[in-house]
């Protein structure tokens, strides 16, 4: 590999395996959203799968985490996004209540369980 | 809410409309959740070896913290890059429903194909989430200009932080970074909670979640299009049912 295409590959990478990949799904919502309004059965059939889909990439997260996430035990980890958003119930519905108490946990968590 | 009396939010010009976006964009939850999350993705491009511009970029371009989680430790970890495309791939699925849900919010009678490409490309969870809020309590013409501009707030906040990640990460303890990484799932699932209006949000969030761990679990492929589509459908199909025998 020459020192240019060196230089060159990472930005390569990332429009072809991180930008367009990505990109061909707000494409294609783009094309097929002409022409619908937000009332459809369409739409709501897409925001369901949608946040399906969300939940689904949240459960992954939480499972299987990468990086330093993964040295927390899964007990932990679980334990406080369910206590965090027990938190966010009683809390009258406020996400920076249980997204902090959530984040507490997982820190007092980690500090004792640490693998 | 139509015909609930005056518009909770209301604007004297698309100018002003534009403004009132970044400055709703400051005040959000997400502000903090972007934060955490790129002070983390920084963190996790600078062990791997990238460079603060390429992380910039992969900001500008990608525009979604899942895909570039993935393309960040692919590339860092030496991945195959057919499998890292794929990977991305998945979890940029979302991103189609979700613009053909927001688009109809956003526009107008008189509004152009190509006034549609910025929040197209801005179309991501924390815009989304937001948007879907705030957008149905503005007057339809000011609608685009909010959107543009929360989205160019919060995409500034997640560039800028990403830098702060990127030259903190040397000196960052593991339990903290960590801690950085978690922001992502906990405040998804906790701001997708109260984005959840009517029954079929909640069945479509807990269905998705059971579903999206079983099939990871089952290490099922392409589990993440399975719970959504899966989940998305049964939750939608319930809330018809449900409609029609009310």
């Amino acid at each position: 590999m020459t020192a240019a295409l060196a230089e060159l590959w990472p930005f390569l990478v990332l429009i072809t395996v991180g930008f367009l990949p990505n990109e061909i799904w707000r494409a294609l919502g783009l094309v097929l959203a002409r022409g619908l309004n937000e009332d459809s059965e369409i739409v709501m059939w897409s925001r369901a799968v949608a946040t399906a889909t969300l939940a689904g990439v949240i459960a992954k997260l939480l499972l299987f985490s990468n990086g330093s996430l993964a040295a927390i035990p899964l007990s932990v980890r679980l334990g406080a996004a369910v206590i965090g958003f027990i938190v966010f119930l009683v809390a009258r519905r406020s996400v920076f209540a249980g997204v902090a108490a959530g984040e507490v946990l997982l820190l007092a968590g980690g500090y004792l369980f640490a693998n | 809410m139509p015909g609930t009396g005056p518009l909770p939010m209301t604007f004297h010009s698309k100018t002003a409309a534009y403004l009132g976006g970044i400055r709703a964009a400051c005040m959000s939850v997400f502000l903090v959740v972007l934060a955490g999350t790129y002070i983390g993705l920084g963190a996790l491009a600078h062990d791997f070896g990238l460079s603060a511009f390429w992380l910039m970029l992969s900001t500008l371009l990608v525009w979604a913290a899942p895909a570039q989680v993935i393309l960040i430790s692919g590339i860092g970890t030496g991945a195959a890059l057919l499998e890292v495309a794929l990977a991305v791939t998945l979890s940029g699925i979302r991103l189609f429903p979700m613009v053909v849900a927001l688009l109809p919010l956003v526009r107008d009678r008189d509004t152009r194909l190509r006034d549609l490409l910025l929040p197209t490309h801005f179309t991501s969870v924390s815009m989304w989430v937001e948007s879907l809020r705030i957008l149905p309590q503005l007057s339809p013409e000011h609608r685009l200009a909010f959107c543009n501009g929360l989205s160019t707030g919060y995409m500034g906040a997640a560039v800028s932080f990403g830098f702060v990640g990127y030259y903190l990460a040397a000196g960052l303890p593991p339990l903290l970074a960590a801690t950085l990484l978690f922001l992502t799932p906990l405040s998804f699932l906790i701001s997708t909670a109260r984005n959840a209006r009517i029954m079929m949000d909640k069945l479509a969030l807990g269905l998705g979640l059971s579903l999206g761990a079983l099939l990871t679990v089952m290490n099922l492929q392409f589990d993440l299009m399975w719970a959504g589509v899966g989940g998305g459908t049964l939750a939608y199909a319930i809330h018809r049912v449900r409609e029609a025998m009310a």
